[in-house]
């Protein structure tokens, strides 16, 4: 699938200033980025850039300090207005799939439970089927009754990564997915990235370090000290 | 399709030691609740059953204590006092009166009885009005007296037993020469009469030279009677002293108030730490799956939905403790009511604690409300995460 010129998320002069004492880090430093439909943003920079400040910011998991930030034509952030936090949590189900680097599944729950898991608290139509789809098209259909614990590393992100994607999101963003992973299983969740990207239309945003990763993405965005680069 | 439900099973049994110990917890206040509230039931219901009984309302008595009255109306008693036999004709003349039945106690030293002798009590009663007013007394053997005056004896259950007395078999009055002839044998009632031994009421005056004298009259009144003014009645008889059911009931229940306010104490203490135990319990699975919890609301968790997973687990502790504790305290009911009976000043005969389903069914609602108030902090405390901190935070914090 092609990207589009149709703008999915729109951020401008985005800040996001953490006050330490008499101390004020700007985390994100007035930002102005938009992101089409479709399109694959890695951002990289060195650590305590803002990366995934940004990030949490985008997927509507934080407040900005300043600026504003639209998602989906629908205006999260404006003045020192944000959105109440019952419509952010519609937001939150209805767009986006987050990743982890930690993966956070439960591990009381089987890796069927893990996947289905935010239809614990809301319905949607053809859970099973996506369900099914997701895990033969990441190659978990035979570990679907094991526990976190008894999968591998690869084995539990890409469990995570069907449960992000099991609400059918129009953004998936994911926050060093391969940090916890060798170079193999690495490899493995840039090319599901890549064939989500082009084969499912999901715009993908994500933070890394891994070079291969970021390289991968068809769109590159530095940071350093909370600015663009 | 996993369910609030189910995940909130599934975390209990993630830490099973520390679910394992807070369900003791409850089970163990749960016991306590349950005996409590099947103590408070069965007292009232053995007691009533005590005074039923009896089978008549109003007990006529020569003046003294009323505590002594009361025991002597439930169990017999020493230092007695005597009334003339005419006074059963005074009582019998009020229209409001149904049945009257004389009764002479008489207690003596028996010098073969154990190892260093002992007192015998014997109840003479009138065998034309007595059979009539306790009609719950079924022979296991043989029957009533012939005659007013006979030489004979009627002995109940548990009388026969330790006296070993069959039909036809004599026995020694202590006290005397007379030999009387055991003419019956009671089945166990579960009342004081088991340990009984009647006697006919002119036979006890005439062998123990108490003639024309008795010690108290049990009196039925017809239903329309209105009690307290027929008692009024009856203190214009001189040197009388009457007691009702009504009063019996009240004298004992005062007695009987400071124990249950020990034990409702006790209770309530044990209510309040299985309380803190299950709020502690639930707080520590809280704060160690903060991050868990901030995903599940990044995944489109509302905050109801958490409040409702934690509550669920409070739910799910307290009934398991509640029906545990109420298995525990009905296999325990006759421990718990040997331990009651050794601390009340007067116990009925029957059953103190009583326990039934509908008193488990209510105190296991009683422990799930308690458990659901204990669960509203830690499932406060849950449901105000936010996604980003628990993200960021490695731990939550009080």
């Amino acid at each position: 699938m092609s990207v589009n010129n149709e703008k999915i998320i729109e951020i401008k002069d985005l800040k996001k200033i953490y006050v330490r004492g008499s101390e004020h880090i700007h985390a994100v430093d007035g930002i102005t980025l938009d992101v089409n439909k479709g399109e694959y943003v890695a951002f990289v920079g060195p650590s305590g850039s803002g990366k995934t400040t940004l990030l949490h910011l985008l997927g509507c998991l934080d407040n900005p300090t300043e600026g504003s930030l639209m998602v989906a034509d629908r205006m999260v952030y404006c003045e020192n207005k944000c959105m109440n936090e019952r419509d952010l949590t519609k937001l939150r189900r209805e767009l986006f799939g987050y990743v982890f680097q930690k993966f956070y599944l439960i591990p009381t729950l089987t890796v069927e439970e893990n996947i289905l898991l935010p239809f614990a608290f809301y319905q949607k139509e053809d859970a099973h089927k996506n369900a099914k789809h997701l895990t033969e098209m990441l190659g978990i259909a035979h570990r679907l009754s094991h526990l976190p614990k008894e999968l591998s590393g690869g084995e539990m992100q890409r469990v995570a990564v069907a449960r992000a994607l099991i609400n059918r999101p129009k953004i998936l963003l994911a926050d060093e997915p391969t940090g916890n992973l060798d170079s193999k299983r690495s490899a493995e969740i840039s090319g599901i990235f890549q064939q989500l990207n082009k084969e499912e239309g999901i715009t993908i945003i994500l933070v890394t370090h891994n070079h291969h990763l970021a390289e991968s993405a068809g769109k590159m965005v530095e940071l350093k000290d909370g600015k663009l680069v | 399709m996993p369910s609030l439900f189910g995940i909130a099973w599934k975390n209990l049994r993630r830490k099973r030691l520390r679910s394992m110990l807070t369900i003791v917890g409850i089970a163990l206040s749960t016991w306590v609740l349950v005996s409590l509230l099947g103590f408070n039931q069965g007292y009232e219901n053995s007691l009533n059953k005590d005074i039923d009984n009896l089978g008549f309302q109003v007990l006529l008595t020569a003046k003294g204590c009323p505590y002594e009255a009361a025991t002597l109306m439930l169990k017999g008693g020493t230092g007695l006092k005597y009334m003339p036999y005419s006074i059963v004709d005074s009582v019998k003349a009020n229209p409001q009166v149904e049945e009257v039945t004389p009764m002479l106690m008489q207690v003596v030293f028996d010098p073969n009885k154990g190892e260093s002798g002992g007192v015998t009590a014997f109840l003479g009663i009138d065998p034309a009005t007595y059979p009539k007013m306790k009609t719950y007394l079924i022979f296991e053997q043989g029957k009533w007296f012939d005659k007013p005056e006979a030489m004979e004896a009627v002995f109940g259950y548990e009388a026969a037993e330790l006296e070993q007395r069959e039909v036809g078999d004599l026995y020694l009055l202590p006290e005397s020469d007379v030999e009387v002839t055991v003419v019956g044998v009671l089945k166990r009632s579960g009342t004081q009469d088991d340990g009984t031994i009647f006697l006919p009421v002119r036979t006890v005056q005439n062998v123990y030279k108490l003639e024309n004298k008795i010690t108290s009259i049990g009196i039925k009144v017809n239903k329309e009677t209105d009690l307290a003014a027929y008692e009024e009645e009856l203190y214009k008889l001189s040197d009388v002293q009457v007691v009702s059911m009504a009063q019996v009931k009240m004298t004992i229940s005062n007695l009987v108030a400071t124990a249950r306010v020990m034990v409702m104490s006790i209770a309530l203490i044990a209510i309040l730490i299985a309380m803190v135990g299950v709020m502690n319990t639930v707080l520590m699975s809280v704060l160690e799956r903060w991050q868990e919890i901030g995903i599940m609301k990044s995944m489109g968790a509302m905050t109801s939905h958490i409040f409702k997973l934690i509550w669920f687990e409070t739910i799910l502790l307290t009934f398991v403790g509640g029906i545990v504790g109420s298995v525990m305290s009905w296999i325990l009911a006759t421990v718990t009511d040997k331990l009651i009976r050794s601390v009340l000043p007067y116990s009925p005969t029957s059953a103190l604690v009583q326990i039934d389903v509908l008193l488990a069914l209510k105190a296991i609602g009683i422990i799930m409300a308690i458990g659901l108030i204990s669960g509203i902090y830690p499932a406060w405390k849950a449901a105000k995460i936010r996604p980003i901190e628990a993200i960021r935070s490695t731990d939550g914090e009080l």
